[in-house]
């Protein structure tokens, strides 16, 4: 259960995807404007993540490792998250079309998400078993959510701020984040292992 | 025909004018040598991809274009995976995941469906050329600016023959670096003054992008600004 634990607080905070690990930039600047499809890109990309962990750690495992075929790991991996995404975006479409709509060009994007591949990855580096992998896959979402809504929020409030003409637009989003980032450095392996003793 | 070339390099530079694949440019720029053997993985890719997909356009169905074109992408990162892992471990060994997640890099599915898909072969040649090496160039840029200031030198390759090590060192600022732009968070501020800068140039002079010789006033002018605002 620690582990667990551990790996949950570990990827949202300590290794936060995009505040240390610059995994899934881009949608993190585009899609940050509103706080509404922040949190709704968020929460798609909780959902992708998680699944991709999932079929990816599958996949993997138990057809491309027992086969000694890890070489093609790149190009299913991609193709497994670009199936996902197609899922995804169908999906949405369903349920939620306002949200579709808010999505926009983003959705699709998720496929280029770095983050979404990254996560596939670094659980095959780390080797995490099956659940470990969907904890890590989620926990990557789940931080992925935090730092958008936050970034978003911060977002919204410069249209009414007197921001310098240069910096209007992305070098401001950037510098936030940066700032983001460096607030984020204040969670270390240090800070984990005092909490879970 | 030769404006395709250039334009990737200034005009629409994918890192600091259309702003794409951020994510693997932000995270190798720590040190010079990992963001020219980022930037070589890149132009490698990007000009597979780009000719096959020139080559191939006309038998791509319209419907599956794009995990057509991802499976492209994603044999010559395989491929760019290989070399590197054979040839020069140590360098794949400090961009790590980042080689891999070349594939998921948007600059090159961007320009495989913006650009090879509608143009012909040699247009599309320079036109990854042109665009990979726009890429490294701001690559370098921001590895410069974050390994100068963050660490106080300069990695290169080593070259065994003149006993060159590799590194670059910087007498004063080696002993008084600007730690935060090794961390994460250098990366982003140095982009955002970066993309300020080109904000502030551009508007005081809208036809700067066509003059040639300013880029080399670019990085000094840019590590100024960034000098102060870490003070």
């Amino acid at each position: 259960m620690m582990t667990f634990i551990g790996i949950m607080l570990t990827y949202i905070f300590i290794e936060n995807f995009i505040l240390t690990k610059f995994l899934g930039l881009c949608p993190f600047i585009g899609v940050s404007k509103k706080v509404d499809s922040a949190v709704g890109m968020g929460f798609a990309v909780i959902f992708v993540m998680s699944m991709a962990s999932l079929v990816t750690w599958m996949v993997f495992h138990w057809l491309l490792e027992p086969n000694g075929l890890e070489f093609l790991q790149t190009v299913t991996f991609i193709l497994v998250i670009a199936t996902l995404v197609q899922l995804v975006e169908m999906i949405i479409q369903k349920i939620s079309p306002p949200l579709y709509k808010a999505l926009g060009i983003y959705l699709p994007l998720i496929t280029t998400n770095c983050a979404v591949m990254g996560i596939a990855l670094i659980n095959v580096q780390k080797n995490y078993g099956i659940i470990e992998s969907l904890f890590s896959g989620m926990a990557g979402g789940i931080g992925f959510l935090l730092a958008i809504f936050l970034m978003s929020s911060i977002r919204e409030k410069f249209e009414t701020e007197w921001i310098p003409k240069p910096f209007r637009g992305m070098p401001i989003a950037f510098i936030t984040a940066g700032l983001m980032a460096l607030a984020f450095m204040a969670f270390d392996k240090a800070l984990l292992n005092n909490l879970l003793g | 025909m030769i404006r395709e070339f250039t334009k990737g390099i200034l005009k629409e530079n994918p890192l600091f004018i259309i702003v794409l694949g951020l994510c693997p440019a932000l995270a190798v720029s720590t040190e010079v040598i990992n963001a020219l053997g980022m930037g070589a993985g890149v132009i490698f890719v990007l000009l597979g991809s780009n000719i096959s997909v020139s080559l191939l356009k006309n038998f791509i169905p319209e419907k599956v274009r794009i995990p057509a074109y991802i499976v492209i992408i994603a044999s010559f990162v395989s491929i760019v995976e290989m070399v590197m892992k054979a040839y020069t471990p140590d360098l794949y060994k400090n961009l790590g995941i980042f080689v891999s997640l070349i594939v998921v890099n948007c600059v090159i599915l961007g320009r495989a469906e913006a650009f090879a898909s509608k143009n012909n072969l040699p247009r599309s040649v320079l036109d990854a050329l042109g665009m990979g090496i726009g890429f490294t160039l701001g690559l370098l840029i921001i590895s410069l600016i974050r390994e100068v200031l963050g660490a106080g030198s300069i990695t290169l390759f080593p070259i065994k023959a003149i006993g060159f090590n590799g590194k670059i060192m910087i007498p004063w600022i080696s002993s008084y670096s600007f730690k935060v732009f090794a961390f994460a968070s250098g990366a982003l501020l140095v982009m955002g003054y970066i993309k300020a800068f080109i904000a502030w140039y551009g508007s005081r002079k809208i036809d700067a992008a066509k003059e040639s010789d300013s880029t080399g006033s670019k990085p000094e002018a840019k590590s100024n600004i960034s000098v102060e605002q870490a003070e």
